[in-house]
């Protein structure tokens, strides 16, 4: 019998199993002490990092699944189907991560499935709720064909095949209308969050914004896995999609500064505070630096170039969420929050588990595009003939 | 019939005797442990309830609302200001709440269910006078905020806070009838208020309503909030949500439809 062999420890995998155990540590103590023994969270300041960055991030980042879904089936831009499955695949984990990260943030986890049957059509969350709820198991159904291609299972992934188009329509308009439904959230407190990032648009940006990380991902995850999994990188799709990113960032600049002005909010930029820099940030990083450096075909063409612009909207993207959801709600909260270390490890340890899924699937499971052009998985006609699963 | 409590913070003297029945009436603990010793039961007659309360009322002067403290007399330069739930005409926070969790009362108040409670905290984010508050503590961590006594009214007696008030800064009725007598207080001493009784139109108005001698800013209470609820603006965004996701369902739908005849038509081209 083989025995194989302990994989080799890479200084990533050391890191990760660091991460990893400081997380666990934080989440032995978030069970068993609560909330106010792992996160600096208060009366003044109830959403932190964990609604933040893993729900309001995490959601936006998970975008690219249904982006690059609706481009390959609904405008049946085929040639994208390469980089389709890794994004479902993205989308699906970072969906079911940001689930996880709801039962470290909420006070009654064993409650979440409250909403099922507890039903506020009035309330916002509840509608984020079902969305994601329901966008999880369309996101599951969108990406079994992988595993019963694995198992062979011809005759479901028929079924499932057969029922694509639907599904994506569905996928699309679910994510939709919860990546809106994230900045609609913030509608309620128009008192409390900073002219910056309040605005009667905010479901609009959020949903722009959504398009936008969500094509920079597909950028970013191509390029990771290229360099990961040693394969050729689809570099005339990546230009494509460098354009498409051009187009939404103008769209979203646009619309950002326009809905600025009219709120007389510019007159902010005159003073000196946290505020006012953090937005700078987000908007140069975000917005300004990549829309530049698109419009050189040089880097549009480049490996490196597309790359970077990935990470710097990524980065504006991040900046973003934390301004809506931390920088810009401080003010009026009356306190100053910063993450515990121990939020920090629960978050990076999620983040952590999602590389590390995503390399699994990728080894065991047929993710990636075969490199023969033309080598899809056909599915037969029919099953009768073949022979019976034993 | 919608009950509500008048504050008057002209007459307010700041014994805090209301912080210490409400904590009686709640089971909270007290600012200082030596109260504990002649603690009455939380079902007490308010006989004993007003003058325990009234013995005991300085000492829970003063702090911030918390989990344990559901009512707190804070100090504004030399203005004694009662805080505590406003008990909302159209509560933010049962619009926010995804379970309906808190809900508005036919009586007035407005009250929380544990048992439905998930812990998301959006109610906490979304008030716009920050009154409910957590057990961040707890590892079966409840919302916690003034319920206007709901158990007290059921059975016929007014809140422990009104009912203990030595000087009537705090009184309990029907909103209109208060509305009535704060119009008079200010028509008849003009001099002595500042003229305007926040709480009658301040998102869409609330249950408790003030009075002041100074602009209410002074006393801590939010400024320029609106007179349309808050939940209207995210309604406006959520009412929309059933006419579009059809009509985008449509479209997106023919534009498969569309792109694939494109395709079925390319192929038969090129076949031949």
């Amino acid at each position: 019998m083989n025995f194989t062999k302990f994989p080799k420890l890479t200084f990533w995998r050391a890191v990760l199993v660091l991460i990893l155990a400081v997380g666990f540590y934080s989440t032995v103590l978030r069970f068993t002490r609560g909330l106010g023994a792992v996160t600096n969270l208060s009366d003044q300041f109830p959403w932190g990092l964990w609604i933040g960055f893993d729900v309001l991030c995490g959601v936006g980042l998970a975008a690219g699944g249904f982006t690059l879904a609706a481009i390959v089936y609904v405008f049946h831009i085929e040639r994208f189907h390469a980089v389709l499955r890794p994004s479902i695949l993205t989308a699906f984990l970072g969906y079911a991560l940001v689930a996880v990260a709801l039962l470290f943030d909420l006070g009654k986890p064993y409650n979440i499935w409250h909403p099922l049957v507890m039903w506020n059509p009035h309330s916002v969350m509840f509608e984020v709720a079902w969305c994601v709820m329901l966008y999880l198991t369309v996101l599951a159904l969108e990406f079994s064909p992988a595993i019963l291609e694995r198992f062979q299972l011809h005759t479901p992934l028929r079924v499932v095949k057969a029922a694509t188009i639907p599904l994506v329509i569905t996928g699309v308009l679910l994510s939709t209308l919860h990546q809106s439904s994230l900045g609609s959230l913030y509608l309620i407190v128009p008192e409390k969050l900073h002219p910056y990032w309040y605005s009667p648009l905010l479901p609009v940006f959020f949903f722009i914004s959504a398009v936008g990380v969500g094509i920079a991902m597909v950028i970013f995850e191509s390029n990771l896995s290229s360099r990961a999994f040693g394969r050729e990188i689809e570099m005339p799709l990546l230009e494509v999609l460098g354009r498409a990113l051009a187009v939404v960032l103008m769209i979203y600049g646009l619309l950002k500064f326009d809905d600025l002005w009219v709120r007389g909010a510019l007159s902010h930029l005159r003073e000196p505070s946290t505020e006012t820099l953090l937005f700078l940030l987000e908007i140069t990083l975000g917005l300004l630096f990549p829309l530049l450096m698109l419009f050189f075909r040089k880097i549009r063409e480049d490996r490196e170039g597309l790359f970077a612009v990935a990470v710097l909207v990524i980065t504006g993207f991040l900046l973003n969420r934390l301004n809506v959801s931390i920088t810009g709600m401080e003010a009026s909260s009356g306190v100053h929050y910063f993450p515990r270390w121990t939020e920090v490890a629960v978050t990076l340890s999620i983040v952590g588990v999602g590389f590390l899924l995503f390399s699994l699937a990728v080894r065991y499971l047929n993710v990636m595009e075969k490199q023969v052009p033309g080598a899809r998985y056909q599915v037969p006609e029919k099953t009768s003939h073949l022979a019976p699963l034993s | 019939m919608s009950k509500s409590i008048l504050i008057d913070t002209t007459r307010c003297i700041g014994c805090g005797a209301c912080a210490a029945a409400c904590k009686v009436v709640n089971r909270l603990p007290f600012d200082k442990p030596d109260d504990e010793k002649n603690r009455p039961s939380a079902t007490c007659k308010d006989d004993d309830l007003v003058a325990f309360a009234q013995s005991v009322g300085a000492d829970e002067l003063g702090g911030v609302l918390s989990a344990g403290k559901l009512n707190v007399v804070q100090t504004h330069g030399s203005i004694f200001v009662r805080r505590f739930c406003m008990h909302c005409q159209e509560p933010t926070c049962a619009s926010v709440c995804p379970v309906g969790a808190l809900h508005k009362t036919a009586a007035g108040p407005v009250v929380y269910d544990a048992d439905k409670c998930m812990g998301c905290r959006y109610c906490m984010m979304a008030c716009p006078f920050s009154v409910p508050r957590y057990e961040w503590k707890a590892l079966l961590p409840r919302v916690k905020k003034c319920t206007m006594c709901a158990p007290r009214q059921a059975k016929g007696l007014q809140p422990a806070c009104t009912e203990v008030c030595p000087v009537q800064a705090g009184i309990f009725g029907e909103r209109d009838d208060l509305l009535k007598e704060a119009e008079k207080r200010l028509r008849e001493e003009p001099a002595k208020y500042f003229q305007h009784i926040y709480g009658k139109e301040e998102v869409g108005g609330t249950s408790v309503v003030y009075l002041s001698a100074v602009p209410f800013e002074q006393l801590g209470l939010p400024a320029n909030l609106p007179s349309d609820p808050m939940p209207l603006l995210t309604y406006r965004v959520l009412s929309k949500i059933p006419s579009v996701v059809p009509l985008a369902g449509v479209l997106l739908g023919g534009i498969w439809w569309i792109t694939n005849r494109r395709e079925e038509v390319a192929k038969a081209e090129g076949k031949e």
